[in-house]
């Protein structure tokens, strides 16, 4: 497969055509939607044509999962042209194993995120899935860029299409999830804009041209007091968008008010941008503040603090997609904590946990909407004994909560078990708290289940229900082989990741010695 | 290409005598072109009666004499012609700012075109008024001298107050144009008491002249001169409708017929930046630390004020006077900076601001009619379900104002480059850097939600048909929209452009005399 991926010069045009499929999918959607109309026939063709762009993606990505020298920690399939010259700004992007897998995982969620949303979506067909295909290319463009300019337009490319989303086909109090969301995260980035700008002209030397490349960057030797604003200011983006725990007041709404598309790309890749950037750049570039002890601390004890409060939070929802968007705080909440723990097995865990989160709660988030559609209510009281009605939805269910609860043998026990060892070799206290994060997880989702789909079946307009149609199941088979996989076999994952991870924490360790070093010359 | 074919034509690299009156009336050509095409047709505006069709015609001239000046300009400046010292500049700031006036000029006549037929305003000599402010402000940009400077201004400002008030029927527009004029003169008085102390305190009204002096015989704490900047500061903040000499702008472009408060927004303002950074740069680029703090505090306090004041507008023409006030906040960033890269960063936003606002205003002018203006948010309710084109080229509008990357083409850029400038800057301006951007976050505010109510917001059910949107407004949107996203995705060559007004550089102390790393 390598060799046959190198005949094809795979590497040199995957990411930017990455990029531009979806785009000009995007303006094909838009323009046939200019052409056609709204009728029921032309939507019918922007969902088809939307699916098969997507589909595309992801058949054309895949290739990266052999491509890639996993022995290697450095950037691969790097592509760079120039983009503005007099700024210094290069269009240049690349992957390594952190980026790789989350590259993969966005463009296996898309395609089924559309089909997740075939049904429901009745509205300006053409203008919904146009933003879709526009929000892909703007995740992938985080996920990729090596170009700060270019992470950062990314970043905020991805903001407008997800504010529409969630403002023009959410729920009822859609306006304000959309607003807030939006507010939350533009504030939070553009402080980080002018950090990215601050350390482009750093990196640029005095009367130079600024340089944003994340390599020039990440040699740069900046004074203790300069790295502790900057690494505030990129704390404070990225923690919106985990969301850690102080700042996630907008992802209930966002979530609970998306579309379910909407409501699975939020959760299954959008947060996973916030800890991406946490491991891409916050701790790399100012390892001396992220591992000063208790800047350190600090952020673990807001980690632990969001594993169970978003645990006990979700335990009291009476509203099924409100307790798996809480449910999203508390699993962010240990990809923060592997992170921070910087041991090998606690990264690699939180990785695994990144891609693991992303098919459990985005199959949740898919669940919640398939059922909406057919009860148009999300209160779990609403339901009971449903299983007996819809054994085959209630199969899946139980086994994507089962997975989330991290039971062994799924995807979600590997990452906790890692995460586990690993941090608690450096913060054995506080893992052991977190622990009991694992047993909430099991008492909210399995209470959660046993109320809608075992007790009585005691609502009549709940005997009538019907089970999964053939999208429907088609949808979701992709994510439970994931699953599975990944519980039973993680070895391939892991192994891309393993190199990457150690380099980070390698570099990380080494390099907060010596900023920290410094710090005590210079007295903070 | 271009260039070398103007360096063929044996214009290449002159340099001119100003002190020659053959180079003299060559240094300033494409202004006297302008000025002269404006007299001919307002003999032309006046041989018949008015009426709408006369209007259309007049209009029709005046776009074209503003066409022409503009590719005089351009080719002016593609000539390379250099000056030595003298009265007017002969430099890229110069035909780079005029090109932003000229723009400006070109658009706001095409709405008025379609705007006064509305109205029924058939006065046809406000389309070459318009020309004759255009006039005040090149000369403004080319002024080198405070005299010159103070000519065009009042060129500018009495055409200007003038077209605030031309329609007559209006008593809003009757109260704008008086405050304007009241509160426009109040500030010359200020700006020429101001010119008089520096002149008394160095002799000079020459720009380089004045700078010249003051570094020679170090005049920074002569306090007649400082005086006499502390005056000209008050009268310049007053032109831009910098916070707290803001007052009269909200009611003047409410007041104002709408395409004159997209020219006013668009161009006098830019007059106004172009005059001022040429007279801080060029004389008083010594006395920096004498400065610094007042303009950090003007630029600080202007942000703020307008950007919060716009939150709570319902009107859309005055939320967009007080969002104008919070971009010169925006602008005074990169003054305060006072780098090498101030002048172009200033050029490069008001570039990319003129296109934003004259698209904004002219989706305003297509929407209202003579009975109804809706020119309130409330009338924008579901625009998407009915206009889908005006809503996506408004929300594009938007979101360039508010700076955000690709959507917003480039407005992203024009904040990304006010950034650079100011934390390039020798004594980076990190905490004025991180107020803008909280400034804009406020802004957000008030501009997301105008894209709110057009695409989330139901139609209202009674809510009468919309007009059909005039060939002139459509025309305007559709370029404005297609140069905000050509340009936000690559800048580059209005970058270059906006770059040749980089020979405005700074006279600057050496970096040891600036005042500390991040302002007061």
């Amino acid at each position: 497969m390598a060799a046959f991926l190198a005949s094809l010069n795979y590497n040199a045009w995957i990411l930017p055509a990455l990029l531009v499929i979806p785009t000009a999918g995007a303006l094909a959607v838009w323009a046939h939607g200019a052409v056609a109309g709204q009728g029921e026939a032309a939507a019918l063709t922007a969902r088809r044509l939307t699916l098969a762009i997507l589909v595309l993606e992801f058949v054309v990505s895949i290739g990266l999962w052999w491509s890639l020298d996993a022995q290697s920690a450095d950037w691969q399939a790097v592509v760079d042209a120039p983009w503005i010259d007099v700024w210094g700004t290069r269009f240049t992007v690349g992957v390594d194993g952190l980026s790789v897998m989350m590259v993969l995982l966005t463009t296996l969620l898309m395609p089924l995120a559309i089909l997740g949303g075939w049904t429901s979506v009745r509205t300006k067909v053409h203008a919904y899935h146009a933003l879709m295909l526009l929000l892909t290319t703007g995740m992938l463009g985080v996920f990729v860029a090596k170009d700060l300019f270019l992470f950062y337009v990314m970043w905020e490319v991805m903001l407008v299409p997800m504010y529409f989303i969630i403002g023009i086909w959410g729920g009822e109090r859609r306006i304000y999830a959309s607003l807030k969301f939006f507010i939350y995260t533009m504030a939070a980035s553009l402080l980080m804009l002018v950090a990215i700008v601050y350390l482009g002209v750093q990196a640029g030397g005095p009367q130079g041209r600024p340089t944003f490349d994340y390599d020039a960057i990440l040699a740069l030797n900046l004074t203790p007091t300069a790295s502790f604003w900057l690494f505030g200011a990129f704390f404070l983006a990225f923690a919106v968008k985990v969301p850690m725990f102080p700042f996630h007041t907008w992802l209930p709404d966002a979530h609970v008010e998306a579309p379910t598309a909407g409501s699975v790309i939020l959760a299954g890749i959008l947060l996973k941008l916030g800890t991406y950037g946490f491991l891409r750049i916050a701790v790399p570039f100012f390892p001396g503040v992220a591992m000063y002890p208790w800047v350190r601390t600090a952020i673990i004890v807001l980690a632990v603090i969001g594993v169970i409060y978003g645990s006990l939070v979700a335990l009291v929802q009476p509203d099924i997609k409100k307790l798996v968007a809480y449910s999203s705080v508390a699993h962010l909440g240990f990809v923060m904590l592997g992170i921070f723990a910087l041991t090998v097995e606690s990264v690699q865990g939180a990785l695994m946990m990144m891609i693991g989160h992303g098919l459990s709660t985005g199959a949740l988030f898919l669940l919640v909407g398939i059922i909406y559609e057919r009860t148009h209510t999300r209160l779990i009281d609403d339901y009971g004994g449903i299983a007996k009605v819809v054994p085959l939805f209630a199969t899946i269910l139980t086994i994507v909560a089962l997975s989330s609860i991290g039971l062994p043998g799924t995807n979600g026990f590997v990452a906790e078990f890692l995460v586990m060892i690993g941090a608690f070799r450096t913060y054995p206290i506080l893992t052991v708290v977190s622990a009991t994060g694992v047993i909430l997880a099991a008492a909210y989702l399995l209470w959660a289940l046993q109320r809608m789909i075992y007790n009585p079946l005691d609502k009549p307009r709940n005997a009538v229900l019907r089970d999964l149609n053939w999208r429907e199941l088609g949808l979701l088979v992709p994510i439970l082989v994931g699953i599975l996989w990944m519980g039973l076999y993680p070895k391939p994952v892991l192994d891309r990741v393993e190199a990457s991870a150690r380099k980070f924490v390698e570099e990380v360790d080494r390099n907060a010695e010596r900023q920290q070093a410094s710090m005590m010359l210079g007295g903070r | 290409m271009l260039q070398s074919l103007f360096a063929q034509m044996g214009g290449s690299g002159l340099t001119l005598d100003l002190s020659r009156p053959m180079d003299l009336t060559r240094a300033i050509s494409p202004d006297l072109l302008l000025c002269g095409g404006a007299m001919v047709l307002l003999l032309y505006a006046a041989w018949r009666p008015e009426s709408e069709a006369h209007q259309r015609r007049v209009a029709l001239g005046s776009m074209g004499v503003g066409l022409l000046t503009l590719v005089a300009v351009v080719a002016v400046s593609l000539s390379g012609w250099k000056s030595g010292a003298g009265p007017v500049a002969v430099d890229g700031f110069r035909w780079a700012s005029d090109v932003v006036f000229l723009l400006a000029t070109v658009v706001a006549i095409g709405l008025s075109m379609d705007y006064n037929a509305r109205e029924g305003i058939t006065a046809p000599e406000a389309h070459v008024l318009v020309l004759f402010a255009t006039v005040g402000m090149m000369i403004m940009a080319a002024a080198r001298d405070l005299m010159v400077l103070f000519l065009g201004l009042e060129t500018m400002s009495v055409s200007v107050y003038v077209l605030v008030g031309i329609n007559r029927r209006s008593a809003r527009s009757a109260e704008g144009a008086l405050k304007y004029f009241l509160l426009g003169a109040f500030s010359t008085a200020f700006l020429l008491y101001g010119i008089a102390l520096v002149y008394g305190a160095t002799g000079s009204t020459n720009l380089s002249q004045i700078g010249g002096r003051i570094a020679a015989l170090s005049m920074g704490d002569s306090p007649m001169l400082l005086v006499g900047v502390a005056l000209l500061l008050v009268g310049f903040a007053f032109k831009l409708a910098a916070a707290p000499f803001h007052m009269w702008a909200p009611d003047v472009y409410e007041g104002a017929p709408t395409p004159i408060t997209a020219y006013m927004a668009a161009a006098v303002k830019a007059a106004a930046f172009a005059a001022f950074i040429r007279v801080w740069i060029e004389a008083f680029g010594h006395i920096y630390g004498a400065w610094h703090d007042a303009l950090w505090w003007l630029s600080a306090i202007t942000m703020f004020v307008g950007n919060l004041v716009a939150l709570q507008q319902r009107n859309l023409k005055r939320m967009l006077a007080y969002s104008s006030i919070g971009h010169t906040g925006f602008l005074l960033v990169a003054v305060t900076a006072a780098t090498s890269q101030s002048a172009s960063a200033i050029l490069f936003y008001l570039f990319a601001y003129t296109l934003a606002t004259m698209g904004a205003f002219a989706v305003i002018i297509s929407l209202g009619t003579g009975d109804n203006p809706r020119e309130r948010v409330e009338d924008f309710h579901g625009l998407w379900h009915e206009q889908p084109g005006l809503a996506i080229a408004m929300a594009v509008f938007m979101l360039s104002m508010l700076g955000f990357p690709v959507f917003g083409g480039m407005g992203f850029f024009a904040k990304w480059y006010v950034l650079q400038t100011a934390l390039d800057a020798a004594a980076p301006q990190i905490r004025l850097a991180v107020m803008l951007v909280l400034a804009t976050t406020i802004s957000a505010g008030y501009y997301l939600h105008v894209v709110m109510v057009m695409f989330m917001k139901p139609r209202p059910e009674l809510a009468p048909p919309l007009p059909r949107v005039g060939a002139m407004s459509r025309a305007v949107i559709m370029a404005s929209v297609v140069l905000l996203l050509i340009f936000g995705l690559f800048p580059d060559p209005v970058v270059r452009w906006a770059r040749g007004g980089t020979e405005l550089v700074p006279s600057m102390p050496p970096a040891a005399a600036l005042p500390g790393p991040a302002g007061p």
